[in-house]
């Protein structure tokens, strides 16, 4: 029912997530986090969903699209447009989907 | 709630304790109930089972990572890569779990161990807004987490249960709602015009390294890179300031 390499992944996240969350708790009064690596830190959320997106976004179908055959590319436009407004996933989710159905509709 | 007071909520009772943390989850369920439901959903419209969308909700519960893991099993990447890529997804929990300490540090060592299994930013930003007012107890910190787990794993498996009808009769537009979800993550993290830059400056990186690097590293090179620039930046910015 659940395939190896998928439970695989899932442990192994598992393993990886709690760590972060553990160790301050359990340890901090032994070991303080450096200030220098509190900063990068604050940085690494929006670096990982950016590298995420360039390449799903740049290149869908397997080679760099930067025309207006890119559905992806256009529909990010509206997307991100309402990501700025509502501040919401799921009005943010639906206008993305809505736009990228129109779009493969029209292309 | 003030003139709700019932025998329960007597403080220092345990029962009453988890009753108050749970009541003050409620903000955070009705935040996961959509996200929770999108999840389902896209996990079952890439090619997950509903039981691997549901286990992934029980076990790692951490919203942003699981879209990420999903995305990157839709692409085919390696077992090693997904997992790497969720370690520095999550490795901004460090901050949370940190600042909570001080509230905490009156409770025992493998109550906390057990408790920071549960932590999320969300229940990191409700815990910390209350514990301004109220002591912290175990209980109350157990109540507002698992009632928040709960919601989150009843709406993945709303959200793949519908997902695992729908693949069957359109597709259509649902391939672009894992990018919508980043996108949406992308501009909350938004805080202030360096992590702009640091964004298109991961985005940037990361199309550049794909094109050389095979097996999903870019999301990781990247992701080093950009987040190395920012504190460099930020230093770069402090020594003058114009």
């Amino acid at each position: 029912m659940i395939r190896t390499e998928i439970l695989l992944i899932i442990l192994g996240m598992t393993l990886v997530t709690y760590l972060p969350r553990v160790l301050p708790l359990i340890a901090l009064n032994r070991l303080p986090l450096p200030t220098l690596l509190y900063r990068w830190l604050s940085y690494v959320p929006v670096a990982v969903l950016a590298a995420l997106l360039g390449p799903s976004l740049a290149i869908p179908r397997g080679e760099l699209e930067l025309g207006f055959t890119n559905t992806f590319l256009i529909a990010a436009i509206p997307t991100f447009f309402v990501a700025l407004k509502t501040r919401s996933m799921a009005v943010t989710v639906l206008v993305g989907i809505l736009a990228s159905a129109v779009l493969s509709f029209i292309f | 709630m003030p003139g709700n007071a019932t025998n329960v909520n007597i403080p220092g009772s345990v029962a009453g304790e988890f009753l108050c943390g749970a009541r003050e989850a409620l903000p955070i369920v009705l935040g996961y109930v959509p996200i929770g439901f999108a999840y389902g959903l896209i996990a079952t419209s890439t090619g997950l089972q509903v039981m691997e969308t549901i286990l992934m909700s029980v076990l790692v519960y951490a919203g942003s990572a699981q879209f990420i893991a999903v995305g990157l099993i839709g692409t085919g990447a390696e077992v090693v890569t997904i997992v790497t890529t969720t370690f520095f997804v999550n490795l901004r929990h460090l901050l949370m779990s940190a600042a909570l300490y001080p509230h905490l540090k009156k409770i025992n060592t493998s109550v906390l161990a057990a408790l920071a299994y549960e932590l999320t930013d969300e229940s990191f930003a409700v815990a910390t807004a209350t514990f301004q007012k109220r002591e912290a107890t175990a209980p109350f910190l157990a109540g507002l987490q698992l009632t928040s787990h709960l919601t989150w794993v009843l709406s993945s498996l709303a959200g793949a249960l519908s997902g695992s009808l729908l693949v069957n009769v359109n597709k259509t537009g649902l391939d672009f709602a894992l990018p919508a979800m980043f996108i949406a993550l992308l501009v909350l993290q938004l805080r202030s015009r360096l992590h702009l830059v640091v964004a298109l400056v991961a985005a940037q990186c990361s199309l550049m390294i794909i094109r050389f690097i095979p097996g999903n590293w870019n999301v990781i090179l990247a992701t080093v890179a950009a987040a190395t620039a920012g504190v460099l930046l930020e230093g770069a910015l402090k020594r003058d300031p114009d």
